[in-house]
């Protein structure tokens, strides 16, 4: 796309999603890391990433700022402002996925070094997709790659499938072995959490794919949801 | 989306070129103006955003080298057709201009002159409803009921503006063309004509030709982008302003034009 002729609104520009790569950048590195400190019980690691997430909400509270200011004082119209919209909510967005990061840092100590169940070893392939969803919709953001965006929305469907396995797995261990139930809901809770960031790629995609094109991304085919398949 | 309706149409062109001598300035332009809503022409300087507002009133007659042809009606009637009264037609669609051009007389007779001329009222107690009415429409009895006596010219730049929106509307147009009206004024004059534009919105078609894109979006229920004479595209205005279909709309209202 060509420049404004007001180069300072592209100075604007670059600098918001400059930031936002660099909010996105934590938020990808906090998943990393409690999925890491998660697998070798590291309290420490675990401890970085909770007190990191600080970080990543300052983050959010000068790219607000940065966004109110681009509208009051450029007046951004058509695709500059879709896309600074999609910025507002994509911010709002990566700050949660930094919760969800922290929540899963949160319950490492609170799972024992002689916990070894299977679906423990599945949660770092399970956030490893829907890390990289994170990293290619932003990726996706910054390209303007309407076609990128899309096919994160398609790999929700891996993540979402991982946590319905998880799920019949933890239900049936806890059934099997009560003494446990405290330690597995913990690790079922850090497999929703990962789900819900899996999701909430899935939403920056859509926001970037409307950014970009001014179309709603076409509908899906979704996975089952696990508590309908359950009788819920 | 309350403005998705389909307006009565009012105006229509169809095919409209203008020529000033050999040089044409409007390219085969087709354009609908709704009966209740606000049109706004944008597009940058030289577009023929002007040319052709113009058009609609035949203001072009009065430039020799000029030339219109295709059609343009009102009320679905010809208004170049040879048996158009051109005082008639420009009752019907009356004009506001870029500066505020009141007559060297008083603020009643600046209103007064129009329907006097045209002859809508057959007493002084007519005409002193007609002007307080016209004015009121044009939000500016508050200010001049007082001094209805005092010149014209002596008000501000935006009252001189509302009073050549009065003027306009007390010969009971139909259509009012805006031609920059509000280019000569501040910010607090500016909001007031936008404010009235909007309350005239129901009454009358407008159209208006603007350089301030954030006043065609804030004042039009439609907008149409001029480039090189052409009109490139025309629809809802918040459509325009948030996903043009056209490559030249976008770049010309995302600021990335030249």
């Amino acid at each position: 796309m060509t420049d404004h002729t007001l180069k300072a609104f592209d100075e604007d520009i670059g600098e918001l999603r400059a930031l936002i790569a660099e909010m996105g950048g934590r938020a990808e590195a906090a998943i990393d890391d409690a999925l890491t400190a998660l697998s070798r019980r590291d309290n420490v690691l675990a401890q970085k990433v909770v007190g990191g997430d600080k970080a990543i909400d300052e983050l959010e509270a000068v790219l607000e700022k940065k966004v109110v200011q681009i509208i009051a004082l450029r007046a951004p119209m058509a695709d500059d402002l879709r896309e600074i919209i999609a910025a507002l909510k994509i911010v709002g967005v990566v700050e949660r996925i930094g919760d969800y990061a922290k929540n899963i840092a949160k319950r490492v100590p609170l799972i024992s070094h002689r916990t070894s169940h299977e679906p423990l070893s599945l949660l770092p392939a399970m956030g490893g997709i829907a890390r990289e969803m994170v990293k290619d919709a932003l990726d996706a953001f910054a390209a303007r790659d309407a076609e990128k965006a899309l096919r994160v929305m398609e790999r929700d469907r891996a993540v979402d499938d991982f946590y319905n396995s998880i799920f019949r797995t933890m239900v049936t261990f806890m059934m099997e072995n009560p003494k446990t139930i405290s330690e597995s809901a913990h690790i079922l809770f850090i497999a929703k959490n990962l789900e819900r960031v899996g999701d909430h790629a899935t939403n920056v995609s859509e926001m970037v794919y409307y950014a970009v094109t001014g179309k709603h991304p076409p509908e899906r085919e979704r996975g089952v949801d696990v508590f309908l398949s359950e009788g819920n | 989306m309350a403005t998705t309706r389909n307006p009565v149409t009012k105006m229509a062109a169809r095919d409209v070129n203008v020529f000033y001598g050999d040089k044409q300035a409007i390219r085969n332009v087709s354009i609908d103006m709704g009966m209740d809503e606000v049109t706004a022409f944008i597009g940058p300087s030289g577009c023929g955003k002007s040319t052709f507002l113009r058009t609609l009133n035949r203001m072009n007659d009065t430039v020799a080298s000029a030339r219109v042809d295709g059609t343009i009606t009102l009320d679905g009637q010809d208004i170049y057709a040879s048996d158009m009264d051109v005082v008639q037609l420009r009752a019907r669609v009356g004009m506001v201009f870029q500066k505020p051009n009141p007559f060297p007389k008083s603020i009643y007779e600046n209103v007064a002159y129009g329907p006097r001329i045209h002859g809508l009222a057959n007493s002084k107690a007519d005409m002193d409803v007609i002007v307080e009415q016209s004015l009121r429409r044009a939000g500016l009895w508050e200010e001049v009921k007082d001094r209805l006596q005092d010149s014209g010219t002596a008000l501000s730049g935006g009252q001189q503006q509302r009073l050549c929106i009065g003027r306009a509307i007390a010969v009971q147009p139909e259509v009012i063309l805006m031609d920059e009206p509000c280019s000569a004024l501040d910010p607090i004059a500016t909001a007031k004509i936008e404010e009235l534009i909007h309350a005239l919105r129901g009454r009358y078609a407008i159209v208006i030709v603007t350089h301030n894109m954030q006043q065609a979006a804030r004042v039009s229920q439609r907008t149409a982008f001029f480039h090189l004479g052409t009109l490139v595209e025309y629809g809802v205005t918040s459509d325009i302003f948030t996903n043009p279909r056209e490559e030249r709309t976008k770049d010309y209202i995302t600021g990335r034009y030249g």
